[in-house]
């Protein structure tokens, strides 16, 4: 209980850190907010008194502070090129984006931790090699690729889908989840090498230590020792790398919702960015990074569940 | 005696041919990569196209060559940036110690915890967008933070080795005992994290140059080519699939020494 106060009270500081560095590298950069808005028409007198009402000529850590006042209550400024309030335009794509990451990350999580248990189980085979060389085959693919190669197969010979029709997720529900699951697809392969790579070689550093040959001396069978005792070991740094995973499942999907023209939070970043809309740009970036940070907390918490020991030293 | 190391050995093979025919493409193409018409459009592959052509008549095995070798000097300059700014830090935090090891370590967890790709894009959206420059600057810095956490645990477990004691006692001064004494032994770890960082900065910039805010044409890079691909896939579906191929297979024999390496420092040890 204290550890997860002592985490959470983490968490926080490190999203004020990021929220501050995010604001400070904008404000000071991204040159006079007035005057972009204002495009060509803007003159000095026109520019100052949008900076009043704007109120950009009131100190920086003012600005700062009502901004992430702002964040909590849903005021994040408003669009340069979209004239729109910001969080009016992030909304409907938050939950784009965050279906589009649960399901690869189930996609990731389900697949690659039989993978990795299973190949653990066969180290030193034939094959083993083979799979070795596949797994770094897959590791190099990237996602925007598979994803053009699956929009070819499934949307243009095989039409399962339309690419480019994406249905809204409240209109129907699965099939838009039919539609972003070719797009799950597609972050996930690289990751489940990944993951798999990793859980194999965590269960066979467990499976040399001196518990195992205990319990199999004692007359357990194999996969029972695999699954009663090394399988809980083996979790710990498992659940850490899936969190990381997280980040990565963001960064594909910023990319891969761009592929399949699905209308989340990576698209309208990617489209701020070109526009240099800042304000729109700021606010994604800082949920992103929300996003990847409480995954991280989160698998902290699940780790101190399944090792107690974890809970005495604090963790790391 | 050394176990025979096949991943090495196959991925030195691979990456050599793959780097032969970028360092190649640089002097000469079969055809202009950006001059038009010199086939018929939408050419499927054949002897006189590799590749096949695109919907302007251009040769796209040429394109493929010039937009690797983009890729290639992008991806080697980001890594360069990456690997000596990032050996520095760690360098010198992991000798050193200290408050401001701590500081740094702390910053650097909070770096690490972010997705390159998202820390490259805010980096390029300050410095403006479609700059081959402002690609390299972004992701050289990005790549900075991992660096520095791998050489700051070598060179922190190597401070007080009897080796590095004795050139101590023996007067060397800080700045020997750091590159002379301990940096060779570091490479064990330094030059697999150099693979890794090689193959992110490939994809990464595959990604940004797909997306458009990496490098935009005049420059071709692979990333760019395949955005392009994507568009003509119900035509000439081969643009894709042989751009893909190549990004794929760069990644794949680098990411296969790495494997080397690494189970070579196995071995060592």
């Amino acid at each position: 209980m204290k550890y997860a106060v002592k985490r959470i009270a983490m968490l926080l500081l490190t999203m004020v850190i990021v929220s501050f560095l995010a604001f400070a590298a904008f404000d000071l950069i991204s040159g006079n907010p007035a005057e972009i808005m204002l495009g060509t028409q803007a003159t000095p007198e026109k520019v100052a008194a949008l900076e009043e009402a704007m109120g950009l000529n009131r100190p920086f850590l003012v600005r700062y502070g009502e901004w992430l006042i702002g964040f909590f209550t849903g005021d994040l400024g408003t669009s340069y090129s979209y004239h729109q309030p910001v969080w009016d335009l992030i909304a409907p794509k938050v939950l784009v984006t965050l279906c589009l990451s649960v399901l690869s990350f189930l996609l990731i999580a389900v697949i690659s931790i039989p993978l990795g248990l299973r190949s653990a189980g066969r180290a030193g085979g034939r094959l083993d090699g083979l799979s070795t060389a596949l797994n770094q085959l897959c590791m190099a693919v990237p996602p925007f690729f598979t994803g053009i190669l699956l929009t070819w197969v499934f949307s243009t010979i095989l039409r399962w889908f339309t690419h480019g029709k994406f249905p809204g997720l409240s209109e129907d529900f699965w099939g838009a989840v039919k539609y972003m699951l070719f797009a799950a697809v597609s972050i996930a392969i690289p990751r489940i090498a990944m993951t798999g790579r990793m859980m194999r070689s965590t269960v066979q550093a467990e499976m040399q230590k001196d518990y195992v040959r205990t319990a199999i001396s004692r007359g357990n069978d194999r996969s029972s020792v695999l699954y009663r005792h090394v399988l809980k070991n083996a979790l710990v740094p498992v659940v850490t790398f899936l969190a990381q995973t997280m980040a990565e499942i963001v960064a594909g999907s910023i990319v891969v919702e761009q592929v399949f023209a699905i209308p989340g939070l990576g698209r309208l970043l990617v489209a701020s960015i070109s526009n240099r809309d800042y304000p729109v740009v700021q606010a994604i970036v800082v949920i992103l990074a929300l996003w990847v940070v409480l995954a991280g907390t989160v698998a902290d918490l699940i780790n101190q569940r399944i090792d107690p020991r974890l809970r005495l030293g604090g963790g790391s | 005696m050394r176990q025979r190391n096949g991943y090495l050995t196959a991925g030195l093979i691979l990456t050599a041919f793959l780097a032969a025919l970028i360092i190649l493409g640089y002097f000469w193409t079969p055809y202009d990569p950006s001059a038009m018409a010199v086939g018929p459009k939408f050419d499927a592959p054949s002897l006189a196209h590799l590749m096949g052509t695109d919907n302007f008549g251009r040769d796209i095995f040429s394109r493929v060559l010039k937009g690797a070798g983009t890729t290639f000097a992008i991806a080697i300059a980001t890594v360069a940036i990456g690997a000596v700014c990032g050996t520095a830090v760690g360098a010198l935090t992991g000798y050193f110690g200290g408050v401001v090891d701590e500081a740094l370590m702390r910053f650097n967890d909070a770096l690490t915890a972010f997705p390159s790709i998202l820390l490259a894009l805010v980096i390029i959206s300050i410095l403006g967008p479609g700059k081959k420059y402002n690609v390299i600057l972004a992701l050289g810095l990005v790549f900075i933070p991992s660096f520095a956490r791998v050489t700051r645990t070598a060179f922190a477990s190597l401070r007080d080795v009897n080796y590095v004691k004795s050139a101590r006692l023996m007067g060397a001064s800080r700045g020997r005992i750091l590159v002379v004494h301990i940096l060779p032994n570091t490479m064990s770890v330094l030059l697999p994290a150099i693979t890794i960082g090689f193959n992110n900065a490939v994809l990464a910039e595959a990604s940004m140059s797909y997306l458009g805010i990496g490098v935009t044409p005049p420059d071709a890079s692979l990333g760019y080519m395949l955005s392009e691909a994507q568009s003509m896939l119900t035509m000439a579906p081969w643009y894709a699939i042989s751009t893909g191929l190549v990004i794929i297979l760069l990644v794949f024999g680098v990411g296969l020494i790495g494997e080397g390496l690494q189970r070579r420092g196995r071995e060592v040890a």
